[in-house]
């Protein structure tokens, strides 16, 4: 379980989150999402208890994160999995991890059996693929088998059979009744793999939410509409609910806030005929990217901006 | 098996792994001990080839022209203790640490212990070797002193202890200022450029300000007879020396007690 009360985080005079109130359940696995910039890195450091709040607090099953006995027991992490020492392989990185809090060797080789990292254990990890130090950072964040996981962008350079593994891994830990927490900038990522979601864009929680809930809310269809009189049409179908607008190109209508079969109904009653009448499904990404429209750091100015 | 969780003696234990799987610790462990003994037969050879004459002879020192190499290993210790802890900071892996021990100054004291023990371990043989190597050497001159004379033992085994200290400030620098080039350059600082600059002040003033610089006073338990006026006594430089490792040590603890990792 974590708990995130009121938190806020600045560094000098760039605030990297601000007023933030949420709690990450154990059971099942939360989504973190936002945009590159948004404050997902910060907030997992203050919850690993590397970075120390402006104000605010963060509780770790139901301490602050450095006020555990054995963290590693408690909360594992991965923030980045290239912090590791290039020379060093990554069965000395994990037995010195362990060392720390007095966990088995025996605990390091069963880590590294569940990583599939059991043929490379002995070189030296500065060597290794992306895909294979995203598994040693998870081996390492699984070490002390604690009942919290915090992963940043796990599924981020992985391969096909990677992102499965990593879901079906996921999916597994949730099972056990541990809590995790996993972000990533990319809703498509999180759709298949959480079931909750806080959203997050400049520092502020934009959504806390389950995943299935975001979808139906943030994705609202429009329908796309070509008839014999569009004009007409249009007056007919626009209410305080319903937005009709030109889409570019060929005229065709496009409308919101109606299901394409009551438009197909309306323009029989007024006689109007109906050359094209199809639903437009609004991605996730698309979904995405209008919730926090206004919360993206970098955004690429396009020339109509300029002016 | 006993409870999980973290105590000093545990993340000591994680530094010495660590210490002993990290390549570049080895190598300055390595080329310590090299300086050590090559430099120290080399200075060794070269001053029996030119034996000292009439005054020369009372001042000469066999004891300190073997043990040469002390002052060039002082550098592979001093970098040994910047890398141990600005490694983790330039590669990311601090955060894993400091996540594990949370606490945090184990890990510092942890690192300090195995970096002055596998100092010591590695260049006190160094140091009683080259002495052997030295005098022998020397003796062919009747310029060599034995093991049992006053201050030698004294002078040979101060010469690891410097240089465990020496890694400490290494260490403490390094934490200090979290950066490989930054530590290392305020380490040859300390140990050579305010010796040169304090050399400018006028006479008198050089000397004794000179004897309480970190080089000088710790170099003086390296020596059988420091020469009074421009040396603190052996133990008192060597207490001098560890009052500025302390005093650095205790700014690199706040340092990484305090905000973020």
């Amino acid at each position: 379980m974590i708990e995130i009360h009121e938190l806020t985080k600045r560094y000098g005079p760039t605030t990297a989150v601000s007023d933030l109130t949420f709690t990450v359940r154990p059971g099942t696995v939360t989504g973190f999402l936002g945009p590159n910039g948004a404050g997902k890195s910060t907030t997992m450091r203050m919850i690993l208890g590397l970075d120390e709040p402006t104000s605010g607090s963060v509780t770790v099953n139901g301490r602050p994160p450095r006020a555990h006995a054995a963290p590693l027991h408690e909360v594992g992490g991965m923030l980045d999995p290239r912090a590791v020492h290039p020379s060093r392989s990554a069965y000395h990185h994990l037995l010195a991890l362990a060392q720390t809090t007095g966990l088995r060797r025996s605990r390091v080789e069963e880590v590294i059996d569940a990583a599939g990292l059991h043929d490379v254990a002995g070189r030296p990890a500065g060597t290794f693929s992306l895909g294979m130090a995203q598994r040693l950072g998870i081996a390492a964040a699984l070490l002390g088998d604690p009942a919290t996981v915090v992963l940043d962008e796990p599924v981020n350079g992985l391969d096909v059979e990677g992102i499965r593994w990593m879901r079906g891994l996921l999916g597994e830990l949730a099972a056990q009744g541990k809590t995790v927490f996993v972000s990533s900038h990319l809703m498509s990522e999180i759709a298949q793999t959480a079931t909750h979601l806080i959203v997050i864009g400049k520092g502020r929680l934009i959504a806390d939410t389950s995943v299935a809930e975001f979808i139906a809310s943030a994705a609202p269809a429009s329908v796309r509409v070509r008839s014999s009189d569009q004009a007409a049409l249009a007056v007919m179908l626009r209410s305080p609910d319903v937005t009709v607008t030109a889409a570019a190109g060929d005229g065709a209508l496009l409308v919101s806030g109606l299901p394409a079969e009551r438009i197909g109904a309306i323009a029989a009653e007024a006689g109007i005929a109906v050359a094209e009448l199809s639903t437009l499904e609004t991605s996730l990404e698309d979904a995405f990217v209008d919730l926090t429209r206004d919360a993206v750091e970098y955004r690429a100015v396009t020339a109509k901006e300029e002016k | 098996m006993s409870t999980l969780r973290v105590t000093q003696a545990r993340v000591t234990r994680s530094e010495w792994t660590k210490l002993r799987t990290q390549p570049g610790a080895l190598w300055s462990l390595l080329s310590a001990v090299i300086l050590i003994v090559a430099f120290g037969i080399l200075y060794s050879l070269l001053r029996a080839a030119r034996p000292p004459h009439g005054a020369a002879v009372a001042s000469f020192d066999p004891v300190s022209v073997s043990l040469a190499g002390v002052q060039l290993a002082q550098i592979a210790a001093g970098v040994l203790g910047v890398l141990l802890i600005t490694s983790e900071y330039a590669s990311g892996l601090i955060r894993t640490t400091l996540a594990a021990v949370p606490r945090r100054l184990p890990t510092l004291w942890g690192k300090a212990a195995v970096l002055a023990a596998s100092v010591v371990a590695v260049s006190g043989p160094a140091a009683f070797a080259v002495f052997l190597a030295g005098q022998s050497i020397l003796g062919r001159q009747h310029l060599s002193v034995s093991l049992g004379d006053p201050g030698v033992v004294r002078a040979v085994i101060g010469s690891a202890l410097y240089l465990a200290v020496a890694g400490l400030l290494g260490l403490a620098l390094g934490t200090l200022l979290r950066s490989t080039a930054g530590g290392i350059s305020a380490l040859f600082g300390l140990l050579f450029a305010i010796p040169i600059v304090v050399g400018f002040l006028p006479g008198g003033l050089a000397d004794e300000i000179g004897k309480y610089l970190p080089g000088a006073a710790g170099l003086a338990v390296t020596s059988v007879h420091p020469d009074p006026a421009t040396s603190l006594a052996p133990w008192t430089g060597f207490g001098v020396f560890c009052a500025y490792a302390a005093v650095l040590l205790g700014l690199a603890a706040v340092r990484m007690r305090r905000g973020d990792a």
